[in-house]
């Protein structure tokens, strides 16, 4: 390595052709960032290089290459210095590239604390010492480039944590008007980060004699650029606003500020037409001629029309052309509402006026922002309904987003809560797919007003005072929203119930049953409870289910060695229990079925030893044989189950695991020797597994000594024996550690998650068949929830099984994967389906496989091992787990018509 | 080297104000003849006393500019109002007879509408100019359909003769040479012109228009808002001499177009679901466009069902224009055109007549946009009987149209038998006498929505920040608001802002720089002398000598000159006589002075020569005394021309005499 860059060093000295050098100097800059290489030693023969070198694209990349040096050696002061001596030398350079790599290096490798620079041995020139003001000199170079850089210097070294003077406000808010785009786009960031030091100094505002703090004076300038010719600058200024919290309320509402006119008059916007509108309780006829005509004069000399300061600035970053400034635009928007409630009110007209914006990206951005700073507002009857009017939008994503918006959305009146149902209600109709969605957002409404369904009540459930009417029909989805949202106002208004007819009583107790997650438990009069509709379900409930889970594993941690007597009952009936928890506790399905599918491999490694066949001769064992392997099969696979399906595991979890896969394999092994003649292959089969075992030391250190006692701890003892034996001895070694070996306890987390997934879509209900031409395609829309999964990008896979047993897996494509909560994925996507003629309709079945890799984990182990072995899974430890059911799809292919 | 740039408005409002303004102005011509340096900026607008409103003029636009010498003329519009000669701009401004082309060095097109390009016809055909005509690819596409439109309705409708023929168009248009955005065209080898976005319609332009270091901008119409279907106007930093800008909305600031378009499409969809019909009545090109898209994604969006049509024809022909001319589009089209053009409406179809009685919702764009002919009058009557339809005006209405009328809420119309001068742009009905009247119940709701293409006055005031120009030029706009836009721009920017009063010629002095070669060895030489690095923010002082041959300028050492001029060095010698009085004798005041100046002036060289002088650097000073007054001394000093600053110095030194201190040597 040593050599390799003295050589080119060699080569480079006697380099004639400019671009060849040029070359050689990149390469020393690649070479030096090979690990375990010590730049520093190259770094005198560099050095020496720039006394000769007179091309100034060469001297550009060796200062470059000198950077490269200088952050491999960020520890040694030395270098620094003398790094940064170099790129004082060169920043007079004519030749822009060189100043721009002096000013890089100086911003990467400037000293930072000054502490450090007066007892720095003498080492530090004295003007060395200054770095900023040096780097501010260059923001007024003749180059933009070289400006740009300056200020990206600047920037370095901010971030390396040097406090930057405050007197280079004013270079860089001139630097705000320089006519390139990467200069200003830059002195926006410089300025913002200026801001946010001196947030409170006072800067006078030029020609008059006022005052204003700079985060203020900041505030106004970059509003300003949001206005800018390029739309790069625009968008960095759009995102910078989001970022200055502490801004004073006066100027942000100023951003939202338009004063219209028309021929000199004052007009109203038509936000404020509305919410007068609104407040003078009558609607906007709109009918008339000149509706919105102008009213008063306006004093000519108060006009301000290019608004200097913050005016308006939001009003045309929502209103830009191009779409990143509007996004821009309007994150900024959400980060600013969150923190001032006031300004939340006042952005609402403008972020609901968005949900109308061409581009569906930006509408479904400025839904996710008025969601999130939806607990600062109440919406008034006008702005809901063009809220509401966006349900009809002909995208999913829209309109989910907006139901999520809904659920968290707080209204004013009444009349505002039958809007919205009636909305939903006929969204319901357009789009029937809906329905999980829209009873859920009902759920949440109900929840919030319950004082404001109570006198729809009547209307709702079309009761009336003398006439009985007609029971409604229990399986309309409409009529199951409507009673989804009295049923949640009803739970904190205990009046409400009074107004329920009876067979509303029996809808309850049905929907109560049926759809459990939606309806809450209700405290009806006169009526005995069921129980397990409330009282159990308490509070206390979550953590007494807790205690029982691990009374129950302790109860295991009894067992010393599976061989005991009742064990195996014991066994039997905590996994029993355990399983029945799981269903009961959704907050411990994870841990209990955990714990559950861990302690059946426990069982089945046992039973598989209590066999006969272990005493018997090797020909008359086959049937038990049988047994034997298959339960050693289902450990393996069960592991993977437990290593990949859950989530928050921690390394202990996963060393125990990991072990009862070396037992399941021990098991297999030991099998084999039992049922093939011969050594041949054995002997490979062993040497793979004393290497596994050895990997799994390598791997689970830590954890060994909690092994001690269990079958790896065992064999370990014995393990220099164990590589020097034949295999034959091996095997005997194996089948008595398996059985003599204790009981590993488990060790539960804190939190364990079974991942999960659920297909919405296709339901698997339809008995028309999906009709088309066999050998063309057809595309299958899929729908699905995962919850728990990690990276869902790579692992989850759709598969397709045609009943002649043909499959299909299907990677989808990283767009198609949503990201709607925490730990919530949604995929929709299409599966594209083809086969041959088929004489009738027959179902297929679609899957979600989850794909696993244990290289994920442990790369360097197992990339060695080869595929060949016991189990052709094995070797490459890749695989998938199904999980979620399966959903049946009647197809028909029919014959292609010649 | 300061020049002038003029600009000069000629007002027509009547034949009796032309002759006025005639006589009062020179000639056009007689200036260019005389080869004068003087550039003007000629403008020939005027608003109409017949179709004023609010923002709604329509005039014509035609102005001349005359820029280092070069003239050029920006746009070539007519007037609607007029059916006689007025209607063309007068071109016998530029010259009483003969053609045009050895006056104008090019024109120069900024949109398709008919008060911007109307007159083109006339002008290179009928009074003749073969010069190149510029204007976008768009706009030479979709000009000449308007054109003939145009045509058509004026000879062959209402039977005019000496019009221009579809030939005339058709030649006309072979002039034409295209413009490509931010293409810079070298018409000559002087004159460059470079076309800028500019919104409004597709294909409008704005134009940089550059002769040496000067410059002029012409805005024609422009928008800085984008709409659904074309972006924002944008123009660089290009810091011009003169921006001419268009202010029909001088004193307007308009609302968010996001409220307008929610208002509008809340409007359409509530009576779509009331099961109503909506009728919008639109002029083929511009708004329709917009107004189709907005309808169509919103089709699209919220998955709706209702027909919309739009009226065949013209509307038809420029929407193919639309499809063609993507790269004119806004972001959103041009992004997405690949999967779609969303020109291709999936959801607009073509009209027929027999449809307006179909039963069920629907959405009908017709033409003409007044309400005042054609098939949007008809649809008009067959509607406006039922409440649950709507009729929605998306532009001004002229007074005395149906529209304007309805729009006033009148409920019940007098129908009057018309006959109606239309055009693609803009329709003028004028009443004839006689007519027979029914009348006609107006039960429909009448909607009023504003989608204007213009920039509003603070869209103005940010193009002005964009391009940073050194004087401003308000045209296209009533005099009042400009008045006040005037004012803003003047104390915002402090620049010069003029709005020329038609008929005025407006001159702006520019100071260009003259480009200079100087010679390697001089540049050299001064750079041998000191100062690190050339900075090209602050000027420097250098010798050389200025040598003007052959329409070229060259700075030159001196040396140089004399070589290449064959001339012989003179040296220029001043001589300056200073009395002093000093009781020495003449060897003793000179080592006197000697000593003094040794003192003063530090880091010169100063030497006593035996032959009784002293020099500093190459000045002589010598003493005598004259023969009557021994105590009165006479000191001789000598300097060259180029020691001049150390002579005055030494000369104003020494005549505050010596210092009583100094001993002699």
């Amino acid at each position: 390595m040593f050599d390799l860059c003295h050589c080119q060093q060699r080569v480079y000295n006697k380099e004639q052709d400019n671009s060849v050098r040029l070359k050689i100097a990149s390469l020393i800059g690649l070479l030096s960032k090979t690990q375990n290489f010590n730049p520093e030693s190259i770094l005198d023969d560099t050095l020496n290089t720039f006394n000769t070198e007179k091309s100034h694209q060469v001297l550009a990349q060796l200062l470059d290459t000198l950077l490269v040096i200088g952050t491999q050696l960020p520890e040694s002061l030395i270098v620094r210095h003398r790094l940064i001596e170099v790129a004082y030398k060169h920043l007079s350079d004519t030749y822009f590239g060189v100043r721009n790599k002096c000013l890089q290096l100086l911003g990467c490798l400037g000293n930072v604390d000054t502490p450090l620079n007066k007892d720095g041995q003498g080492l530090v020139p004295a003007v060395i010492g200054d770095a900023q003001s040096l780097i501010s000199d260059y923001f007024a170079d003749q180059d933009p480039r070289v400006r740009t850089a300056a200020i990206k210097a600047m920037l370095q070294l901010h971030e390396r944590g040097l406090k930057i003077q405050q007197t280079i406000y004013d270079q860089a808010c001139q630097l705000l008007c320089d006519d390139y785009e990467q200069v200003r786009s830059a002195a926006v960031q410089m300025v913002w980060v200026l801001s946010q030091l001196y947030p409170e100094s006072i800067v006078p505002i030029p020609s008059s004699n006022e005052q204003v703090r700079l985060v203020d004076d900041s505030f106004g300038k970059i509003s300003h650029m949001v206005s800018d010719g390029s739309w790069v600058v625009r968008v960095q200024a759009a995102k910078t606003l989001g970022n200055m919290l502490q801004v004073s309320p006066h100027f942000l509402e100023q951003t939202l500020d338009k004063k219209l006119m028309s021929d000199l008059r004052r007009k109203r916007t038509a936000h404020e037409r509305a919410k007068e509108l609104y407040a003078s309780g009558e609607f906007s006829s709109g009918r008339k001629w000149a509706d919105d005509a102008p009213k008063e004069k306006v004093d000519t000399s108060a006009v301000n029309l290019i608004a200097s300061g913050a005016c308006g600035a939001f009003v045309h970053g929502l209103e830009d052309e191009m779409y990143e400034v509007r996004i821009a635009a309007v994150d900024a928007l959400s980060a600013l509402a969150q923190s001032s409630a006031s300004f939340a009110e006042k952005c609402l007209d403008f972020l609901v006026d968005m949900f109308n914006d061409e581009i569906e990206e930006v509408r479904l951005q400025s839904i996710h922002v008025l969601r999130q700073i939806s607990t600062n507002i109440t919406l008034r009857e006008d702005q809901l309904d063009t809220v509401l009017a966006v349900l009809e939008d002909s995208s999913r994503d829209i309109r989910e987003a907006l139901h999520e918006l809904l659920c968290f959305t707080n209204v004013s009146t009444k009349e505002c809560i039958q809007l919205a149902l009636l909305e939903l209600l006929k969204n319901l109709t357009k789009y029937p797919t809906d329905r999980n969605s829209v009873w859920k957002c009902l759920k949440f409404l109900g929840c919030r007003h319950p004082t404001l369904v109570l006198p729809l009540v009547p209307e709702l459930l079309s009761t009336h005072p003398y006439f009985h009417t007609p029971e409604p029909d229990m399986d309309d989805p409409a009529y199951i929203a409507v009673l989804v949202l009295v049923f949640n106002a009803a739970q904190s208004c205990p009046t409400m119930t009074a107004l329920f007819s009876d067979h509303t009583f029996r809808h309850y107790t049905y929907l109560r049953d049926s759809l459990s997650h939606l309806v809450p438990p209700l405290r009806l009069p006169g009526r005995t409870q069921a129980p397990g509709v409330s009282g159990i379900e308490g509070s206390g409930s979550v953590e007494s289910a807790q205690l029982f889970l691990q009374q129950s594993l302790s109860r295991i941690s009894t067992i010393h060695n599976l061989q005991d007597p009742g064990a195996q009952d014991l066994l039997n009936f905590t996994i029993r229990d355990l399983q029945r928890l799981g269903e009961l506790q959704t907050e411990l399905a994870g841990a209990a079925d955990f714990s559950a599918t861990y302690l059946r491999c426990q069982l089945l490694l046992t039973k598989a030893l209590q066999e006969k066949l272990w005493t018997m001769a090797v020909p008359l064992c086959l049937k038990h044989n049988a047994m034997a392997t298959a339960a050693a099969k289902q450990m393996l696979e069960e592991t993977y189950k437990l290593e990949f399906l859950y989530s928050g595991l921690e390394n202990r979890q996963v060393a125990t695991i990991h072990h009862v896969r070396l037992q399941a394999k021990a098991l297999q092994l030991v099998l084999t020797a039992r049922t093939r003649r011969g050594v041949e292959p054995l002997i490979s089969v062993c040497e793979k597994f004393l290497q596994e075992v050895e990997s799994f030391q390598r791997l689970f250190v830590v954890e060994l000594p909690h092994l001690q006692e269990s079958f790896v701890g065992k064999l370990l003892d014995l393990s220099p024996k164990l590589s020097a034996c034949k295999p034959g001895e091996l095997v005997k070694i194996l089948q008595t550690t398996l059985r003599q070996s204790g009981f590993l306890n488990l060790q539960l987390p804190k939190q364990v998650q079974r991942a999960s997934a659920t297909i919405i879509e296709p339901t698997g209900e339809s008995d028309n068949p999906l009709r088309f031409t066999s050998g063309l395609v057809v595309a299958l829309d899929i729908d699905a929830t995962l919850e728990h999964v990690q990276d869902p990008h790579n692992t989850v896979k759709v598969q397709v099984l045609y009943p002649d047993g043909q499959s299909h897996v299907i990677q989808p494509k990283p767009g198609d994967f949503r990201s709607p909560g925490p730990h919530r994925h949604r995929l929709i996507t299409q599966v594209y389906l083809s086969h041959s003629a088929w004489t009738e309709a027959c179902q297929i079945e679609v899957r979600l496989l989850l794909a696993y890799s244990s290289s994920r984990l442990c790369k360097a182990v197992w990339s060695d091992s080869s595929t060949e072995g016991l189990q052709p899974a094995e070797g490459a430890t890749e695989g998938t787990i199904p999980f979620g059911k399966p959903v049946k799809v009647f197809i028909m292919p029919k014959p292609a018509r010649r | 080297m300061a020049r002038e740039v003029r600009c000069k408005t000629v007002e027509e409002p009547s034949r009796v104000a032309l002759a006025k303004t005639h006589a009062a102005t020179p000639s056009f011509k007689n200036k260019t003849a005389s080869g004068s340096h003087l550039s003007n900026v000629h403008l020939c607008i005027s608003s109409s006393c017949f179709l004023s409103g609010a923002g709604q003029d329509v005039g014509r636009s035609c102005i001349l500019v005359s820029i280092g010498g070069k003239n050029i003329m920006l746009d070539c519009g007519m007037h609607m109002g007029f059916n006689d000669d007025r209607r063309f701009p007068d071109f016998s401004y530029i010259t009483q007879q003969g053609r045009l082309t050895e006056f104008l060095d090019c024109v120069i097109i900024s949109h398709f509408h008919l008060d911007h390009c109307g007159a083109l016809p006339y002008m290179s055909e009928m009074v003749g100019y073969d010069g190149p005509i510029y204007m976008t690819h768009p706009t030479k596409a979709i000009c000449p359909i308007l054109l003939e439109d145009f045509r058509k309705i004026t000879v062959d409708k209402k039977g005019e003769t000496n019009f221009f023929t579809s030939q005339m168009i058709k030649d006309c248009m072979k002039k034409v040479v295209p413009l490509n955005l931010h293409q810079t065209v070298q018409v000559d080898d002087e004159l460059e012109i470079k076309a800028y976005y500019a919104g409004h319609v597709l294909g409008a332009a704005m134009v940089q228009i550059k002769v040496g270091s000067e410059s002029v901008v012409y805005t024609g119409d422009y928008n800085m808002t984008p709409d659904r279907h074309l972006g924002a106007a944008w123009i660089d930093k290009c810091r011009p001499d003169i921006l001419i800008s268009e202010s029909t909305y001088a004193t307007t600031i308009r609302d968010s177009k996001r409220c307008r378009e929610r208002d509008f499409l809340k409007k359409v969809h509530e009576t779509v679901e009331r099961g109503g019909k909506v009728l919008i009545p639109v002029f083929a090109l511009g708004r329709a466009q917009e107004l189709c898209i907005l309808l169509e994604t919103f089709w699209e969006r919220m998955n709706m069902k209702a027909p919309i049509y739009f009226s065949t024809g013209l509307t038809e022909k420029a929407n193919h224009y639309y499809k063609l001319f993507i790269t004119w589009t806004n972001q959103k089209i041009r992004k997405t055109f690949v999967q779609r053009n969303m020109f291709e409406f999936k959801h607009i179809k073509a009209f027929d007549r027999s449809y307006a009685d179909n039963p069920g919702p629907m959405v009908v764009f017709a033409t003409p946009g007044m309400l005042h002919a054609g098939q949007s009058l008809q649809i008009f009557k067959k509607w406006a009987g039922n409440e649950k339809n709507m009729i929605i005006m998306p532009g001004y209405c002229v007074q005395g149209t149906i529209g304007h009328k309805i729009l006033n809420g009148q409920k019940k119309l007098e129908m009057e038998n018309r006959q109606t001068i239309s055009n693609g742009q803009s329709e003028i009905e004028r009443c004839e006498p006689g007519c027979c009247c029914l009348s006609l119940e107006v039960k429909l709701q009448v909607e009023y929505m504003s989608f204007s293409a213009h920039a509003d006055a603070k869209g103005i005031m940010q193009l002005i920040r964009m391009a940073e120009p050194r004087n401003m030029l308000l045209v296209h706009g009533e005099a009042k608001k400009m008045e006040f836009l005037k004012d803003k721009i003047e104390q915002e920017f402090t620049i010069n802002c003029f709005m020329p009063a038609n008929g005025e010629t407006t001159t702006v002095i520019t100071n260009p720089s003259v480009p200079v070669d100087i010679s390697l060895n001089l540049l050299k030489r001064e750079m041998a002398l000191g100062g690190p690095l050339p900075d090209p923010k602050k000027p420097r002082t250098m010798h050389g000598t200025l040598i003007m041959k052959d329409n070229s300028l060259r700075l030159v050492s001196p040396e140089q000159a004399l070589k290449e001029l064959g001339l012989n060095e003179h040296q220029l010698r001043f001589t300056c006589r200073v009395q002093l009085q000093d009781p020495h004798s003449d060897p003793d005041t000179l080592s006197r002075i000697y000593t003094h100046l040794k003192s003063v002036l530090k880091g010169y060289t100063i030497q006593h020569l035996p032959d009784g002088t002293v020099m500093v650097e190459s000045i002589v000073i010598k003493v005598s005394s004259s023969a009557e007054e021994p105590n009165t001394k006479v000191l001789l000093l000598s300097w060259s021309y180029q020691d001049e600053d150390l002579g005055s110095f030494l000369s104003t030194l020494l005549k505050k005499g010596l210092p009583s201190g100094l001993s002699s040597m």
